[in-house]
């Protein structure tokens, strides 16, 4: 199937089954390698993109399901206010380790300070348990989204 | 305060660094990317050491970056000596090439002991170099000449020239003499020392492509492989054609493999045009499996094994000082309990994935690896190949923990290429990856202990069993015959039983040491309980006045470094001042590991129905005198004592008929962000060389966590994971 997907501001031709999850759209037809594939299962959040600026986990999300649907992904979310802001806390704080669940991370944050600009601790909590860091960055995950929300003092 | 005294300890001092703290963190890059250097081609001074006209510095970063910042690190000691503008460097990553860099592997935190002299001097001898150069240009004696960040500099005569400038005439000169050159006074440094951000956090957070999962190569196709569930099984037969019948796939075909779980298994690939098309076609194979010869084992069978195994039998006796049957027979008090910790996987979030391509009879790699030179070595054995027509380019790992320090993934990938005659990039599963590990070995300890009338330490017994097979420990499953508290009590045994289990096993953070710790340390803990006596007080007490025991560098243990960040974790945490509520506790732990020396506080509150929230953590680390990058060292710990709660509170691999029972983070839980407490860090800087932090902070995370259970609640936890159900109020 033939399938037109807006990806980052630009229209992307893909001919791939229905069936085939947005992840591996995005990587292995488009060469989108931002989102990373940690389970497939919808439980660890390193495949989060923005669709019309809600997170989704886009290795549980078949490519006929996006429809007209505006896909954001990591290479893409600088571009907003928020993403650029976001990035910068994150590298401001060095939160990385091994980094790869980090793309996933900056996305659910960006997510929560474009709905919610001032989240509390428990906010910041409930909004970025789905992404799963394994080598357990949170304490700085905390410090990166309070910080990239203007909030300071201890996460 | 004895505190000190034996070590030689002439600078103890402290550092303190908040939970989280990016505080006066050095950027060395703009988002924009710092790795915009000009084209020109730059002067090699040394293996390590380029520098282009532009000034630019290119270092190059040996071992593997999974996640502990060698990456960064490591070139900072070569920027240091050289005294480069950290602004100005460009890290680049080594091929693996034994040749030019000796051993590189990211494993046992070894990568800052092994080359913190070396490193060093790599750099100085660049920078002399260039001085050299400069003073030649000037007509002046090299001795008159001194550096500044990235330029030489005349005083006297007010002349100064930048690197990039000198390079090229540098490259020319001579090596110095190396007893010519001189290391730096600590107190100079520009570089270590300070909080540096990762060389590639810019990348990190816009999502570029940094991952072995994310090479692409020219016609690249896309693998999957399937393993028999039951460890050891080889293929009898699979649906090959039904599994070609699907869009996109190319080429189905069995693996005979051999049966040693780090070569290549055997199994089924399947290769397609992307890789959801492989998996499509995976599912269709329907692939019978052949028996394996010997009963398959399952979880209930090992618990069976060690249930009718006694106290007292051990299969051999690994250390026997005193009498220690005596000494319990007149001790005041006896106590004895066992404890259990599971088989865990390593679970990196970056599955097990590597590209390879084979042309012309060479092989070439991508591979995220932790020990890239024994996977071209098995690479070319296990294919038959020369090993000098086999590469491996290191990629960064999303993760090691160990588990990386194998290469069947990459012998596959190698194998799976050869077959189909293209490029192919191998990706696992996530079920692949929990049902395929090289897991840390599930042990039990029966110990005994004897008290004197003082409660003192009389006697201690620890009948260790532990996976193997005949007399012999599998791998990492074994224990030191010096691991404490040997050497600390004075009648003290320890031996040993061999549980045959078919799971393999193999390396996880902090080998050995991971499981250990929760079981000496708790039942260490019990014995204060039993002596009445504070346990944090009671640890200093049973380290007394010692110094260092053993041999330095080999089975030396530095008593003195123990007790300082005991009693530095007791301070920071307010051990004993701190009033608890009802159901909130606080407990300690401390352990050596892999040189480093830390000591624990762990803080809970249990709920009436036994949930535990850990409210906060502090810890106390000595790894010697310098902190090389502050930033990922506070990180490294951080997460080092998360992932040992992580394990601890929710973690196991099970067997069921011979398979791992887990497949994904559905049944094997790993910690999310609200359950994960603060962790404050705190270095004790003592006068010895700098040494590794991957590792040494997780051991003493789950006891501390478990004593803090007990002094909520009331209930020793000598099981991991920690049930909560056994924790409930009443
Ligand atoms: S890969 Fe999508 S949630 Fe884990
Ligand atoms: S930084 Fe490694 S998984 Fe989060």
């Amino acid at each position: 199937m033939a399938y037109t997907l807006s990806v980052n501001g630009r229209n992307r031709r893909v001919d791939v089954e229905p069936d085939t999850p947005l992840l591996w759209v995005l990587r292995d037809s488009l060469g989108v390698l931002g989102p990373k594939f940690g389970c497939g299962i919808g439980q660890c959040g390193a495949c989060t993109v923005h669709i019309d600026g809600t997170p989704v986990r886009s290795c549980s999300l078949p490519v006929e399901a996006v429809g007209k649907g505006k896909v954001t992904t990591i290479e893409g979310v600088g571009d907003t206010e928020v993403g650029a802001r976001v990035q910068k806390a994150w590298a401001e704080l060095d939160v990385a380790q091994c980094g790869y669940c980090q793309p996933g991370q900056i996305m659910s944050a960006t997510a929560l300070l474009s709905s919610n600009p001032k989240p509390s601790a428990e906010e910041i909590d409930a909004a970025m348990s789905g992404n799963i860091c394994r080598c357990a960055t949170y304490n700085r995950i905390r410090a990166a989204v309070r910080l990239a929300s203007g909030q300071t003092g201890e996460a | 305060m004895a505190d000190g005294a034996q070590t030689g300890a002439s600078r103890r001092e402290v550092i303190q660094l908040a939970a989280g703290g990016g505080g006066g963190l050095v950027l060395g890059f703009t988002l924009a990317g710092k790795g915009e250097a000009a084209p020109a081609a730059p002067a090699r001074l040394n293996t390590y050491v380029s520098i282009r006209p532009d000034g630019w510095v290119e270092v190059v970063s040996k071992n593997p970056e999974i996640g502990q910042g060698v990456k960064t690190s490591m070139p900072m000691m070569i920027a240091e000596e050289l005294d480069a503008d950290w602004s100005k460097v460009r890290t680049v990553q080594a091929d693996s090439d034994p040749t030019l860099y000796g051993r590189q592997f990211a494993g046992g935190s070894m990568s800052t002991p092994l080359h913190w002299d070396e490193l060093r001097r790599v750099g100085a001898t660049a920078r002399a170099l260039l001085i050299a150069a400069a003073a030649k240009s000037w007509g002046v004696d090299p001795a008159t000449c001194s550096t500044e960040p990235g330029k030489v500099v005349h005083k006297a005569s007010g002349r100064s020239a930048g690197y990039g400038a000198l390079a090229t005439a540098a490259a020319a000169l001579p090596a110095p003499e190396p007893r010519s050159i001189k290391l730096k006074d600590p107190k100079d440094f520009r570089i270590i020392g300070r909080p540096m951000a990762q060389v590639d956090t810019p990348a990190i957070v816009t999502g570029k492509p940094l991952f072995g999962i994310d090479v692409v190569l020219p016609g690249m196709l896309f693998a999957t492989y399937e393993k028999a569930p039951v460890f050891g099984a080889g293929v009898d037969s699979a649906d090959l054609d039904a599994a070609r019948a699907v869009k996109g796939v190319r080429k189905a075909f069995i693996v005979q493999g051999a049966n040693a779980p780090d070569g290549l298994s055997p199994g089924v690939a399947v290769v397609a045009d992307s890789w959801w098309r492989a998996r499509k076609g995976r599912e269709k194979l329907n692939i019978r499996w052949k028996a394996v010869e010997g009963p398959l084992l399952s979880s209930q069978d090992l618990e069976a094994r060690m249930a009718s195994t006694a106290r007292w039998s051990v299969d051999r006796i690994e250390r026997h000082d005193g009498d220690v049957d005596a000494a319990l027979k007149s001790a005041a008090r006896t106590v004895e309990a066992t404890y259990h910790y599971p088989y865990l996987a390593h679970a990196p979030l970056e599955p097990q994935n590597c590209t390879a391509h084979f042309k012309d009879g060479r092989m070439e790699i991508w591979a995220p690896t932790q020990n890239p030179e024994s996977g071209r070595q098995l690479v070319a054995k296990t294919l038959g190949l020369k090993p000098e027509d086999v590469t491996v380019h290191l990629v960064r790992s999303g993760g090691g923990f160990g588990r990386r320090l194998s290469n069947d993934y990459m012998v596959e990938a190698a194998w799976i290429a050869r077959e189909a005659g293209a490029p192919v990039k191998l990706v696992w599963t996530r079920e692949d990856d929990m049902r395929h590990d090289f897991y840390r070995p599930a042990g039990w300890h029966m110990f005994a202990g004897g008290l004197d009338a003082a409660g003192n330490i009389v006697a201690w017994h620890d009948h260790f069993l532990t996976p193997g097979q005949g007399v012999q420990p599998a791998r990492s499953a074994g224990m030191s015959a010096t691991e404490f508290p040997a050497r600390f009590t004075p009648n003290f045994r320890y031996g040993i039983s061999i549980l045959p289990s078919p799971a393999p096993t193999g390396p996880l953070r902090a080998p050995g040491s991971n499981g250990i710790s929760f079981a000496v340390q708790g039942f260490l803990d019990e014995l204060a309980h039993a002596a009445g006596a504070d346990p944090l007080e009671y640890r200093l007490r049973l380290l007394g006045d010692k110094g260092m025991v053993g041999t330095p560098g080999r089975d030396g243990y530095d008593a003195a470094r123990m007790r300082g960040v005991l009693k530095k974790v007791a301070e920071v945490s307010g051990w004993g001042r701190t009033r608890m509520e009802p159901r909130q506790g606080q407990g300690v732990a401390f352990h050596f590991s892999h040189l480093g020396y830390f000591a624990e506080v762990v803080q809970v509150r249990v709920a009436a129905d036994g949930q535990v929230k850990v409210e906060k953590v502090w810890v106390a680390g000595d790894v010697g005198r310098q902190i090389v990058n502050p930033s990922g060292a506070i990180n490294q710990v951080q997460g080092s004592v998360l992932d040992g709660l992580s394990g601890a509170l929710g973690q196991a691999i099970t067997l069921e008929g011979g398979a791992v029972v887990q497949g994904n983070f559905d049944d094997y839980r790993l910690m999310r962000i609200a359950d994960a407490p603060p962790v404050e860090v705190h270095f004790v800087l003592s006068d010895n060389p700098p040494t590794g932090l991957g590792e040494p902070a997780l051991p003493p995370a789950p006891p501390a966590l478990c004593n803090a259970i007990f002094a909520a609640t009331g209930k020793r936890v000598r099981r991991l994971p920690v049930d909560p159900a056994l924790l409930a109020a009443g």
